[in-house]
């Protein structure tokens, strides 16, 4: 589903503050796995992330997602199959637009912007039922701009944007690092469900090991931009929590 | 009496612009000063083309090219070039200074004696309130365009552009071509203005567009100034109340010179005006604090 072969980012090449963010990674995810990465500040995490949704263009090595080379092409061009979710609730979402505004833009994410109103009152409809699925009672405020909710809000309303279109692979940077527990747990159940509901392929960056050791199909960590451990699904079942707390040790 | 008329017959013609800078600062939150030239290239336009005999409705769609053509340049020094907005509109309003001179081949070009949007129309007798008429009728079009436009998914996705632009972009648009298109719409909608008023006051002079950058701004601020107070969400409302702008704008001026300032210092009235507005709402919010 997505390959990356031999990718390579170097920012500030050749200055003294030169950082080599990703050093030669090679990694295949395959259809309907949930890959979660962990890994200490400055271990490439989030660069690998943006080599994959485009916002970074490697300087070596080949991305393919669903067999197409996607490797010169711009995030705006690979949104086609990929939805994400950023780690400053702010980012996913435009805050002086209402509710329904946001959802109108996520359900033409893979389709031309055109120049016809697409707000009827069935796409209304439809998108209150979506949002009641949340449990949230925001279905009665889609009139209300969206920088009026929380973060947690924002962040529960940006995983099911991501999917009012049609998805194939989610990207989740640290999506609850700026959220209190409890709205981080609604956050990760929410996108755990819709990654199963909707056979997903995604990847998770996480700093809470606890997410790490609940969610996921698959594990790996990373250090100095270099992927050091890789385990399955069975191998990450049998991990404990404390196992994953010691790869920081 | 007819001094505001006059007033509210200029606040019409400069809606053009307020629109504009509506679309460029509060839109796609570019500080786009293009402006200055953009104006004066619709005003120049206006003039060559009525002079040579073509009607107002050939012009009227080679006016808003000219405009699109400038907005699309700032666009394009700003987005590919990676230059500052504010640097990239100085460099083609400057640009456009020449461009406007050769094009018009003197400092003023008079429309005197040439059928204008205001002459070919008659809808009332009274020449000024056939002008308001006629004004009122092409400003109400425009707004509803513009407002259309707005509600449009390709209108969601220009307003996300200065809102969100990293959301907007994992959702598929192409950011620099959107701000591209919206400088050029931005443009366009200031070089009607100089379509505008050119006819309107019979003459383009090639210092028309010196400070047109600030009565827009003007217009646009006192409008932001009753948005965030109502705390106004609607589109059309938005539009409405920057249009209303516009007319307060030149009304307040038109009051300063009736009261006896020196029209040498209308500039400085101006400025001194937009700077009240600008530091009203955060005066009056220091007091509370």
């Amino acid at each position: 589903m997505i390959a990356l072969d031999n990718v390579h980012k170097v920012f500030n090449r050749g200055k003294a503050n030169q950082v080599n963010a990703v050093n030669g990674i090679s990694l295949h995810i395959s259809e309907g796995e949930f890959l979660v990465i962990v890994g200490s500040n400055g271990s490439g995490k989030t660069t690998l992330l943006n080599l994959v949704a485009g916002s970074v263009l490697p300087d070596e090595g080949t991305i393919s997602i669903n067999d197409n080379d996607v490797t010169r092409l711009h995030d705006y061009q690979r949104s086609k199959w990929i939805a994400r979710v950023f780690q400053n609730p702010l980012s996913g979402t435009a805050p002086d637009l209402s509710i329904i505004d946001n959802f109108r833009l996520a359900a033409i994410r893979t389709k031309p912007k055109g120049l016809s109103i697409g707000i009827t009152n069935a796409f209304k409809q439809k998108v209150r039922g979506r949002i009641a699925t949340l449990g949230m009672g925001l279905e009665n405020k889609i009139e209300q701009p969206m920088g009026t909710l929380s973060g947690g809000q924002r962040q529960a309303l940006t995983l099911l944007m991501s999917v009012t279109d049609t998805c194939k692979v989610l990207l989740l940077d640290e999506p609850t690092a700026a959220l209190d527990p409890r709205s981080a747990g609604v956050v990760m159940e929410t996108a755990d469900k819709l990654v199963k509901d909707f056979g997903l392929t995604s990847i998770l960056i996480t700093h809470t090991l606890k997410d790490a050791y609940n969610y996921g199909t698959r594990i790996i960590q990373m250090s100095e931009g270099q992927i050091m451990k890789d385990l399955n699904d069975k191998e990450k079942s049998e991990l404990t929590q404390s196992d994953i707390f010691s790869w920081f040790v | 009496m007819d001094f505001y008329l006059t007033a509210l017959l200029q606040g019409l013609c400069f809606s053009g612009i307020a629109l504009g800078i509506y679309i460029s600062m509060k839109i796609f939150n570019i500080p786009d000063i293009t402006t200055d030239g953009s104006f004066t290239l619709g005003g120049a336009v206006t003039a060559i083309m009525l002079t040579q005999h073509q009607p107002v409705y050939i012009t009227l769609p080679a006016v808003i090219l000219s405009g699109a053509l400038a907005g699309a340049a700032t666009g394009f020094i700003h987005t590919k070039l990676k230059i500052n907005a504010l640097l990239a509109g100085i460099l083609v309003m400057t640009a456009l200074y020449s461009i406007n001179l050769t094009l018009m081949g003197r400092s003023n070009i008079p429309l005197i004696g040439i059928s204008s949007l205001f002459e070919i129309v008659h809808i009332v007798t009274d020449p000024n309130s056939n002008t308001f008429w006629i004004l009122s009728f092409f400003v109400l079009i425009l707004t509803l365009k513009i407002g259309y436009l707005l509600k449009t998914d390709f209108g969601l996705a220009m307003r996300a552009t200065g809102n969100s632009e990293t959301m907007i972009r994992a959702l598929g648009v192409n950011t620099d071509k959107m701000k591209i298109i919206g400088l050029a719409l931005a443009n366009s909608l200031t070089a009607l203005s100089g379509y505008l008023l050119s006819q309107y006051q019979g003459y383009t002079d090639i210092n028309m567009g010196i400070g047109s950058v600030i009565v827009g701004l003007g217009s646009v601020i006192i409008a932001e100034t009753i948005i965030n107070w109502l705390r106004i969400t609607s589109i059309w409302v938005n539009l409405a109340l920057v249009l209303g702008g516009a007319i307060i704008f030149q009304m307040v001026l038109a009051i300063t010179l009736s009261v006896g300032v020196d029209s040498k210092l209308q500039k400085l009235v101006t400025a001194l005006f937009v700077l009240l507005i600008v530091s009203l709402p955060r005066l009056s919010f220091k007091r509370i604090g």
